[in-house]
C-alpha cells in the first residue's frame, strides 16, 4: 500500500491503495467518483474513459502509480454544472438508452473536440469507434457530437 | 396474452390522503385474469391493492412513480408521460421516482417481452384521468359551478368565468373524494404529451456520472465480493484452497457454497487480485461440449425421427410429391452472450429479521421470491430496490446473481455487493441458444407455394420454432417440427427470444422461394397475406393481423422505393416480421462502389400502434437495427470442452460506430393502442440484410455470424 496524491477535476485527493490498482477502481471504490464505468477491464470497451492531461485514457488499465502529477478529469469534472456543450447536446438529442456507456462516450468526444473543434463524420467515428454501446445509440452519439461542435 | 379491453369492467381506483397533504392515487387491476372473482374480491376488501400511483403535491408539482425496471427501454419516461397526459399536467413539473418492488401496490413489475406498455397503457391513462376528474369536481364544488363547465390545462382547473385553481391548491380536498369510475379518456387528437419527443428523465444523472446504476451502489461498511463459478459447463466444484487468497491484503474471507467460490474483501481490486490466488479444482459432472459436438448434434437431430410435430396442416408429403419445384435450405445461428455493458452485480444485506436487496434486475419479484425460498423466510421480510439497469437484453430476467449475493450475505452475515467481471459474464451462461433450421417449400407450376416445412433444432432452446406465426395460415400444407438437445450449457431469453434468428432465416428463405418462383419478394408476400387466414391462438384469436402486415409492408416498399427503378449498383433486400404484438418491415440497401459492398441504409416501417414517446420509440427501433445487425454480422460464442472461447470484448465482437448504416424509421399511423417495441424491430433485420447482400453479391448468407474467420464471403464488404 502507498498513499497517492491525485489531481482530479481540479481538486487534490489522497488514496491509500496498492500501486497496481487501476485508476478506475481508485475513483470508484475509494473516492466515490463512479461516473467512469467498469465494462471490460482490458481497455476494450471505453466505458471507463477519463482524461489524463486532456487525453482520452482508459482508466481500467492505468495503474494509479503511473498517474503522478498528471491532471485527471472525469465526467464529474467535465463541467461544473453538468452543462458542457457535449452534455447539453447529449440531453437535447436524447442519446442514452440504458446510459451505462455514455460517460465514457462523452469523455472520448470531449477529448476529440479539444483537439478538433469541428470534426467531420469520419473523424468522429475514428475517435469514438473504441467506445462500445450495446444499446446501439451510435447514430445519436454522432449527432450529439456534431450538435455540440456546432454550438461551441 | 392478456386483453386490455376487460379493464374498464373490473378495475377500479382508490385514493387516500397522503401524509403531509396531497392527492394520492393508486390504480389497481385485477383484470389480468390472474385471480378468479372470489379470490379477487377477498383480496380487495379493506386493502389498498394499488398497482401504480401518483401524488399531486401542494407545491404544484406531481410525483409519478414508475413501477417497472428501467433497462434502457425508456419506461421510466414513457409511463409517467402517459399518466401526465390524462392528468393534463405540465410535464416539466413532473418528478419521476422509481418505485421499489411492491407486489401489493403494483402488478407485473417486469422489464421483458416488450409488454410493459401494452399491459399498462389503459391503466396509466385511467390513473391520470381519474385524478383529473377529482380535481375538477373539487374546484367546481368550491366555486359552486357545474363540473361539466370546467376544463383543465397544464395543471390548472379553469372555468369560463375566469376562475382558476392549480392542482396543488385542490389536491388536499380532492384526495377526500371517492374516485369516480369509468372516467372517459382523452381523445387521441387532444394528446399534448403522448406522441411527442420527450427526453429521458434520468439524462442529467447519466450525463454527469451520478450513482444510479447497481454497479455504483455503495453503502458504508459493505463488503465487496466476486464469485468464481465453474469455468466450463459440465464441471462442478471438487476442492478449494483459499488460504493464499485469504492472506492477501484487504481480503476478509473466502467461502464456498454450491459450485461457487466467493472472495470477500474491502475493495474491488483487492478482491480481483486475490481471486487469482485461488486454488480451485473442478471435476466433470456432465458432457464437456465443444462447438464441433454441436455441429454433429445438429446434423444428427436434423434427420432423426425424434422430432416433435408442432403444427401440421394438410399433407406436405403429398404436396412435395407433386411439386413442380422444391426449394430447400438450412440456416444456423451460434450461441450469443447478452453482454450488457454493465456486468451482473447486486447488493444484499441479509439479517435475521429482514433482508435488503438492491440492484439491477428485470424481474424483481422473481428475485425476491427465489431469495425467500432459498433462505426460507417470508417474502414480506424482503425489500427490493431497483437500480437503473445498464442493459439487460434478457440476461437480467434471470436473477441468479441476485440470489447468490443474498446467499453469500447470509453466509458471511454482512452486507455485500457482488460484482461479476466481464469474463464472469461472458463465461457465466444463460446464452441465446444455438439453433439450426431446415426449410423446405414446394412450388406448383404457377409458382404458388403449395407446401412449407420447417424443422428447428435447438441446443437448450426449448421450442426453437414459432409454429403459429406466418407463414402458417398462408400456405395450405404446413409441417413444423422441433427438436431440442439438452446441454449443460445454460441458455435463456435473449432480446426477441428464438425469433431473433428464426425471423431473419425465414425471411431469407422466403427470398429464396420468391426467386425460385420468379416472383418479386414483396409482391409474393403481399399476395400471401391477401389470401392468408391466420391460425387461432388458445383464446380463439388470430395469431397475426393480415391487414396490419399488409399496411406495414406497403409503407416499407413505398419509403424505400422498392418498386421504383434503382440506381446502378444499388441492391435492396426485404424482410417483415410480427412479434411482441407489433409489425416491422425492413428494406436493407447495399451499394457497390469500386468493387466493395456497403450496407448503406435500412428503411423501417413499424406498426406498434400509438407511439407514446417519439424519442424512445425511435431509440428502440434504431437500437434494434444496430443490435440485430451487429450480432448477425459478428456475434458468436463458441465452445471448447464446455468452456467459451470468447471471454471479453477483445474476442467477442460487438458492432462499432463506424459500422452502422443510416436508419430511416416510419411509423404506421393507425391509432391502435400501443403494442410492443423493445424487441420487434430486431427479428426481421438480419433477413433484410442477407437478402440485400445476396442481391448485390450473389451469395446467400445462411449462417451467422456472416463475418467469420476462414470464410471470405464478406471480404469485399465495408
Amino acid at each position: 500500500m502507498a498513499t497517492y496524491t491525485l489531481n482530479i477535476n481540479g481538486r487534490s485527493y489522497n488514496a491509500d491503495v496498492a500501486p497496481d490498482t487501476p485508476l478506475l477502481w481508485v475513483l470508484r471504490d475509494h473516492l466515490g467518483l463512479v461516473g467512469a464505468k467498469y465494462g471490460c477491464g482490458i481497455a476494450a470497451c471505453g466505458a471507463c474513459t477519463i482524461h489524463l492531461d486532456g487525453e482520452a485514457t482508459r482508466s481500467c488499465v492505468l495503474p494509479v502509480s503511473a498517474v503522478g502529477n498528471m491532471r485527471v478529469t472525469t465526467i464529474e469534472g467535465l463541467s461544473e454544472k453538468g452543462d458542457h456543450p457535449l452534455q447539453r447536446a447529449w440531453d437535447e438529442v436524447d442519446v442514452p438508452q440504458c446510459g451505462y456507456c455514455q460517460s465514457g462516450q462523452i469523455m472520448s468526444a470531449a477529448a476529440l473536440l479539444q483537439r478538433n473543434p469541428k470534426p467531420n463524420d469520419r473523424e468522429i467515428e475514428q475517435a469514438l469507434s473504441g467506445n462500445l454501446c450495446r444499446c446501439g445509440t451510435y447514430h445519436r452519439i454522432r449527432d450529439a457530437v456534431k450538435l455540440a461542435a456546432q454550438k461551441s | 396474452m392478456q386483453s386490455s379491453s376487460s379493464y374498464s369492467r373490473r378495475d377500479f381506483l382508490k385514493s387516500s390522503a397522503l401524509v403531509g397533504g396531497g392527492l394520492f392515487l393508486g390504480f389497481d387491476l385485477f383484470a389480468s385474469g390472474k385471480f378468479n372473482a372470489g379470490v379477487a374480491s377477498a383480496a380487495l376488501e379493506g386493502s389498498f391493492d394499488f398497482n401504480a400511483y401518483l401524488s399531486i403535491n401542494s407545491d404544484g408539482t406531481a410525483t409519478i412513480f414508475s413501477p417497472n425496471p428501467e433497462v434502457g427501454q425508456g419506461i421510466k419516461t414513457s409511463f409517467p408521460m402517459t399518466v401526465a397526459e390524462e392528468l393534463d399536467f405540465d410535464w416539466t413539473k413532473v418528478k419521476v421516482v422509481q418505485a421499489p418492488l411492491d407486489t401489493v401496490k403494483f402488478e407485473r413489475q417486469v422489464a421483458g417481452g416488450s409488454y410493459s406498455t401494452p399491459h399498462s397503457w389503459l391503466r396509466l391513462r385511467q390513473a391520470g384521468a381519474t385524478a383529473r376528474r377529482m380535481l375538477i369536481e373539487t374546484a367546481a364544488k368550491r366555486w359552486g359551478v357545474d363540473a361539466g363547465t370546467c376544463t383543465t390545462d397544464k395543471g390548472l382547473v379553469l372555468h369560463p368565468s375566469g376562475k382558476q385553481a392549480t392542482y396543488g391548491e385542490l389536491a388536499a380536498d380532492a384526495a377526500l373524494l371517492t374516485p369516480p369510475k369509468d372516467v372517459p379518456l382523452k381523445d387521441r387528437k387532444d394528446f399534448k404529451i403522448i406522441g411527442t419527443f420527450v427526453k429521458g428523465v434520468d439524462n442529467q444523472d447519466i450525463l454527469t456520472g451520478k450513482p444510479i446504476f447497481g454497479m455504483d451502489f455503495y453503502r458504508e461498511g459493505m463488503l465487496f465480493a466476486m464469485i468464481q463459478h465453474p469455468p466450463a459447463f459440465g464441471l462442478k466444484l471438487k476442492s478449494v484452497d483459499g488460504s493464499a487468497a485469504k492472506a492477501m491484503p484487504g481480503i476478509v474471507d473466502v467461502v464456498s457454497f454450491k459450485n461457487n467460490v466467493a472472495v470477500v474483501g474491502k475493495s474491488t481490486w483487492e478482491v480481483m487480485k486475490a481471486r487469482e490466488a485461488l486454488h480451485v479444482e473442478y471435476e466433470k459432472e456432465a458432457e464437456l461440449e465443444s462447438s464441433a459436438d454441436h455441429d454433429r448434434i445438429f446434423k444428427e437431430l436434423m434427420t432423426s425421427g425424434e422430432a416433435q410435430v408442432k403444427r401440421k396442416d394438410g399433407d406436405t408429403a403429398a404436396a412435395f410429391a407433386t411439386a413442380n419445384k422444391i426449394v430447400e435450405a438450412e440456416y444456423q445461428c451460434p450461441f450469443l452472450s447478452h453482454a450488457p455493458m454493465e456486468p451482473m452485480n447486486f447488493f444484499a444485506d441479509v439479517r435475521p429479521d429482514k433482508v435488503e436487496l438492491i440492484g439491477p434486475v428485470q424481474t424483481p419479484q422473481s428475485a425476491r421470491d427465489q431469495v425467500a425460498k432459498l433462505l426460507d423466510i417470508p417474502a414480506e421480510k424482503i425489500s427490493l430496490e431497483m437500480m437503473r439497469i445498464g442493459g439487460g437484453f434478457g440476461r437480467r430476467l434471470r436473477p441468479d446473481y441476485a440470489v447468490e449475493t443474498a446467499e453469500l450475505s447470509s453466509i458471511i452475515k454482512a452486507p455485500v455487493k457482488v460484482m461479476w467481471t466481464r469474463e464472469d459474464d461472458m463465461t457465466g451462461g444463460i446464452y441465446r441458444p444455438a439453433a439450426r433450421y431446415r426449410f423446405r417449400a414446394a412450388l406448383d407450376k404457377a409458382g404458388n407455394i403449395t407446401a412449407y416445412e420447417l424443422r428447428g433444432v435447438g441446443i437448450n432452446a426449448g421450442n426453437p420454432v414459432r409454429e403459429n406465426n406466418f407463414p402458417a395460415g398462408a400456405i395450405p400444407n404446413v409441417l413444423i417440427e422441433s427438436v431440442d438437445h439438452k446441454s449443460p450449457i445454460t441458455t435463456g431469453p435473449w432480446r426477441a427470444p428464438i425469433t431473433n434468428f428464426l425471423a431473419g432465416a425465414e425471411q431469407s428463405f422466403l427470398d429464396e422461394v420468391a426467386e425460385a418462383a420468379g416472383k418479386d419478394p414483396v409482391t409474393m408476400r403481399l399476395d400471401l397475406f391477401r389470401q392468408a387466414k391466420a391460425p387461432l391462438n388458445a383464446e380463439g384469436k388470430p395469431t397475426y393481423d393480415t391487414e396490419r402486415f399488409i399496411k406495414t409492408i406497403e409503407l416499407a416498399a413505398e419509403k424505400s422505393g422498392w418498386f421504383k427503378k434503382r440506381k446502378k449498383g444499388v441492391s435492396l433486400g426485404f424482410s417483415v416480421y410480427y412479434s411482441h404484438l407489433s409489425y416491422v418491415a425492413q428494406v436493407a440497401e447495399v451499394v457497390k462502389r469500386r468493387g466493395k459492398f456497403t450496407l448503406q441504409k435500412v428503411y423501417c416501417a413499424v406498426d406498434c400502434g400509438i407511439v407514446v414517446n417519439l424519442s424512445g420509440a425511435l431509440n428502440q427501433v434504431i437500437g434494434s437495427v444496430v443490435d440485430g445487425l451487429g450480432h448477425a454480422m459478428y456475434g458468436q460464442l463458441t465452445f471448447k470442452d464446455g468452456e467459451t472461447q470468447q471471454k471479453n470484448f477483445n474476442t467477442y465482437r460487438l458492432i462499432r460506430m463506424n459500422e452502422i448504416p443510416e436508419v430511416e424509421v416510419h411509423f404506421v399511423d393507425n391509432g391502435i393502442d400501443p403494442t410492443g417495441l423493445g424487441e420487434p424491430a430486431l427479428p426481421p433485420l438480419s433477413g433484410a440484410v442477407a437478402n440485400a447482400f445476396y442481391k448485390a453479391m450473389g451469395k446467400r448468407l445462411r449462417d451467422q455470424p456472416f463475418v467469420r474467420e476462414g470464410d471470405n464471403t464478406m471480404e469485399n464488404v465495408l
